[in-house]
Parts: C-alpha cells; structure tokens; sequence
C-alpha cells in the first residue's frame, strides 16, 4: 500500500495544478465557447442559439475596423520590431566596446507595463504640447505631427509605442541567435575572402530561420494580446479608430453588458492566436520527444 | 563569431583608403548606435523632466527642454494625492495594492511552478507528456477568453474584486510559465543522480529538497523575476476583477492620467508613470542578466 502510494507522490504532486488548469484554462475556454452560442446580454444564458452571434459578429462595424486595426498593427509591429530588431543585433554583433551597457538601454522598455509605456507616448505625441509644439517651437510653425487625434493615423501611433518596447526584446533573441551560429564556418568564409556582409547574408541569417520562427510567434502573441497600450495611448478612440479585438471584448464584456458578443468575439481571437501558436508548439513538443 | 572584424589574412595588405573608410565605417556604426540609444531613452528622459517642471513651464516650454526650475511637487502630488476617480490619495495605497498582490503570486507560482517542473523533468509517468502539452497550451491562450467566467468564479468564491482574488488569479495563469522553466531547467540535471539517491532511500520530498533545491538558484531567480514583472505591469485582470480600493497600480495609473476631472496635471502624469515604473526597472536593472533570461527561455531553441 505504501509502495503503491509511493509511486502515485508524483502524480498527486501535480494534481492540483493539473485540476487547475483543467477548470480555469480549458473549463472557462468550453464556458466561453457555450455562451458565445447564446443570446446572453447582461446575464449569461445557456439556452443553445446556434451562431447568431458570431454573424452579428462580423456585420458589426466597430468588430470591422477592430479586425482590420489588428491586421494594420499586427503586420506593421511584427515587420518593423523583426527588421529593427535584427539591425540593432548585427550592429552590436561588430565588438562594440560597451555592449553591454547600449544592450541595458535597448532592452529596458521591455521592463516597462503597457500602460506607463502608452502614458509616455500619449504625452510625447500630444499635439498642442508635445513633440509637434516642440518643432513649432523651433522655427516651422505649418509642422503638423497629430496622429493621435487622427482617427485615420491614430493606429500608428500604437505601431510607434509598441515597436519601441519590443524591438530591443528582438534584439536580445537575434543576437542569441547570431552568437550561437557555428564560428568555424563563418571563420572558414572569411579564409575564403568572402566579404563581411555576404556572410551575414548567406551564412548567418539562413542559419537563424528557428530564431525568426520564434522571435515572430512571440510578437504576434504581443500584437494579438494587446490591450493595456490600446487603452493607455489612444483609449480605443477617436471615436473606436483604434479598436483592437481585445478592447472590443472588453468593451462588451464590461461597459456594454453583452456577454454573447463578448464571449464570441473573445473565441475569435482565441482562434486566431491558436492557428498560429499550435503549428508552433507542435512541432516543438515533437521534436523535443523525438 | 567573436574575431569576425579582426581575422583576415589579407589585413596586412590593406591600403590606407581601405584603413580610412574602415575607421569611417567604425565612426558611423556608433552614430546609429547612440542614435537608436537615444530614441530608446528619450520618453524616459521627457517624463523625467516633465515631472520635474511647473505646469506653467510645460505650457510655454519645450518638450526636451530641462526644467528651468527643478519641482518636486507634481511627486508629492502622484504619491499622496493625486486623483484616480472620486478618491484622491495618489498612488501609495496602489503600489501597496500591487505588493501585496504580486508577493503572494510570485511566491505561489513559483513554487509551484519548481515542484511540478520537477515531476515533469524526472518523474515521468504515463501521460506525463499530455499533461505538459495542456499546461504549456495554457500559457499561450488570450486571457480575454477566460474573463468572463472568471468573473463569475470569483464571485462565486466570495472573491470578487479582492486582493486574494487576483492572486488567485496570477498564481493560475503563471502556473504554465513557471513549470515550464523549472522543467527545462532541472531536465539537464542527470538523472542518474536521482537513480542514485534512491538507491540510497531518498523519496520524491527527500531529493527535491536535498538535492535538486540547493541547485536551482539561477532559476528561483529567473522564474520570480518574469512573475513578478508580468504581475506588476498587468491591467487587464486587475482592471477586470478589482474594486475601488483593491485596484493595482496599473490601474489606479490609468485613471490618474484618463480622469476627467480639473485641470490635466501632465507632470504628476509623469511622476505618477514613473512611481508605477519604478519597482519593476530596479529589477530590470538589477539583474539584468536575469530578467533577459526568463524573456527568452522558450523562446530560443536548444
């Protein structure tokens, strides 16, 4: 009895944990999942009503522009802190004396929460007081720099704020990534005189595909995720100019009082971050049993 | 990859113009280099100085510009009274908030986190690999999906708008982060030392506290720094499942700065950003190397 129970210690070590996840995690998922299925408003209904929600879903305007913000910010944030990132990690990759320290700074704003992150852009793009009086200031009195008050612009605004936390976080993945690369075929490149830049481009870059990989999955987690900067810098608006999915579900969640619309929307973007993150972790899992 | 710029057969035989745009090209990496590390620190440097100016000075000067008369008020302001709605007592109760919530979660999820990753690494069973898919699948969902019903569960559990509510709710969504670092960690340790022990007689409790604790520092270290940072920059569970009064900094952050209410203070603004900054950059600075690791364990592979 005791061996018995000896052998089980592991398994009940993890029982509490594992019951957690199974009730927060995939319990709550299958929850949502139910009620976006309903025609729950302010109090959650469990009476099945098939996928009206979802097609009112994608006849709604705000829902509109919140899916067509996330592809702008989405696509513009991953492509811009990638580039950026990779720069800066092939420029630190030269032996600069104080690496470390110009590291320290690139990497901070990744420290930072969202919402401080967003209250300092929100005060530098100001128009009448921040960066646009600053140039004014300075002699060109016709400069105009109001994004934010822009409901066409605002989204780049969130573009701006977000790349700047993030691209050093993509500098840090890359340059693991350069210095992990075989120094004895980049040695043997250079024996054969080929030049500095070729072998980044020919040797190192397509050795870090798995870096890309993953420096693109975390960042498209990021854009998908974000919701405090949303809130922070632009408040959603002008108007809903810079809805995101997550402010979306939360608007309908907390202020509009419409739990369906809420809970399908949030399987939405529940969906989309799978499509992209399960491929990912699958081959992951794979691998490391293999 | 470290000699890239020095090992070159053919060095001795460069031409003087070759040497002059060599040390050019040198000049110009570290222009874009400082560049770059001053577009990083300039919000830092505009929020410190703006918190340190007058309104009045905001208003005609400029947005770089040093404060000609160095102000302490707006910190006071942002400490003790500052607005976040109807209450105005700054932000000390909410960074108060915030430590009370994230010292519990951090300490819960870590160790969580290190026993579960222990069975995971060496006591394997059957299912074993299942149960790590679920629990890393876990990490990666938008927690938007679980806010609803979590609302309810907490208010069926009496905790709604509580500090034990939201510890409650950090320590179940960092499970899936923190056991995966302890797991990883503790897979490179042998497992012929675990085979040995227990020819000894040591049992599970025995050898995780004796052998595999005493090693796990560097990680502790890791695992409470990401907790910590990810629990004290959160907004969307605390502005989801607090109250008046439980509210965590974030938050009480982002009504300051949102309120309506009077004259928009942009220097407590600042000063208030920063304070809710503050814990969470002395980490970062601190150890640094730490914080860097936890980001990219998981993410880089090998």
């Amino acid at each position: 009895m005791t061996k018995w129970l000896e052998t089980q210690v592991p398994k009940l070590v993890l029982a509490p944990s594992f019951v957690a996840i199974l009730v927060f995690v995939y319990g709550f998922i299958g929850w949502t999942a139910w009620v976006s299925l309903t025609r729950s408003k302010l109090m959650p209904r469990y009476d099945f009503d098939g996928f009206g929600q979802y097609a009112k879903l994608f006849t709604t305007p705000r829902w509109d522009t919140a899916i067509t913000n996330l592809g702008i910010y989405g696509v513009l944030f991953i492509a811009i802190s990638m580039a950026l990132g990779l720069l800066l990690a092939i420029l630190l990759d030269q032996q600069i004396r104080v690496e470390g320290a110009i590291r320290t700074i690139y990497l901070y704003p990744m420290a930072l929460s969202m919402i401080v992150t967003g209250t300092a852009w929100k005060w530098i793009l100001n128009p009448g007081l921040g960066l646009e009086a600053m140039v004014r200031g300075w002699g060109f009195e016709t400069f105009t720099f109001n994004w934010l008050v822009d409901p066409n612009m605002a989204i780049y605004t969130i573009v701006l704020a977000g790349v700047w936390q993030a691209a050093g976080f993509v500098m840090a993945l890359f340059l693991a990534g350069l210095r992990s690369v075989d120094g004895e075929i980049i040695k043997a490149a250079q024996v054969d005189g080929i030049p500095h830049w070729r072998i980044y481009t020919a040797i190192i870059i397509p050795s870090m595909a798995p870096v890309f990989l993953s420096a693109f999955i975390v960042l498209a987690h990021l854009a998908i995720k974000s919701f405090d900067l949303v809130i922070a810098l632009t408040g959603g608006g002008p108007g809903y100019a810079t809805d995101l999915p997550a402010t979306y579900m939360y608007a309908m969640a907390f202020s509009r009082g419409n739990l369906g619309q809420a809970a399908s929307s949030a399987m939405v973007m529940m969906a989309v971050v799978f499509a992209i993150v399960v491929p990912y972790l699958y081959s992951e899992l794979r691998a490391k049993n293999d | 990859m470290t000699d890239l710029a020095y090992v070159s057969p053919r060095a001795g035989r460069r031409s003087t113009g070759q040497r002059l745009g060599r040390i050019a090209l040198r000049w110009l990496l570290y222009l874009v280099l400082t560049l770059f590390a001053l577009w990083f620190l300039m919000p830092l440097f505009v929020m410190l100085t703006t918190s340190l100016k007058s309104l009045d000075e905001i208003r005609t000067g400029s947005l770089i510009a040093l404060p000609r008369e160095v102000t302490f008020e707006p910190w006071l302001t942002a400490w003790g009274s500052a607005c976040t709605g109807i209450q105005c007592e700054g932000l000390k109760p909410y960074l108060l908030n915030s430590l009370l919530i994230a010292i519990p979660g951090v300490a819960l999820s870590t160790a969580l986190g290190a026993i579960n990753g222990y069975v995971f690494a060496q006591w394997r069973f059957r299912g074993a690999n299942l149960l790590f898919s679920l629990l890393l699948f876990g990490c990666f969902i938008p927690f938007q999906v679980v806010l609803l019903p979590m609302a309810r569960m907490l208010g069926l559990m009496g905790l709604a708008g509580t500090i034990p509510g939201l510890i409650l709710v950090h320590t179940v969504y960092g499970i899936g982060f923190t056991t995966l670092f302890f797991r990883n960690y503790y897979v490179t340790i042998p497992q012929e030392l675990v085979r040995a022990a227990k020819i000894d007689g040591a049992g599970f409790f025995r050898i995780f506290w004796s052998i595999f604790l005493p090693l796990s520092l560097p990680i502790v270290v890791v695992t409470v720094i990401w907790q910590f940072t990810q629990i004290w920059n959160d907004f969307l569970f605390g502005v989801s499942f607090s109250q008046a009064g439980t509210q965590p900094v974030t938050v009480a952050l982002n009504n300051i700065v949102n309120s309506t209410t009077g004259v928009k203070a942009y220097n407590v603004d600042m000063a208030a950003a920063i304070l809710a900054a503050l814990p969470t950059l002395l980490v970062y600075v601190v150890a640094g190397k730490y914080f860097i690791r936890g980001l990219t364990a998981g993410s880089v592979k090998g």
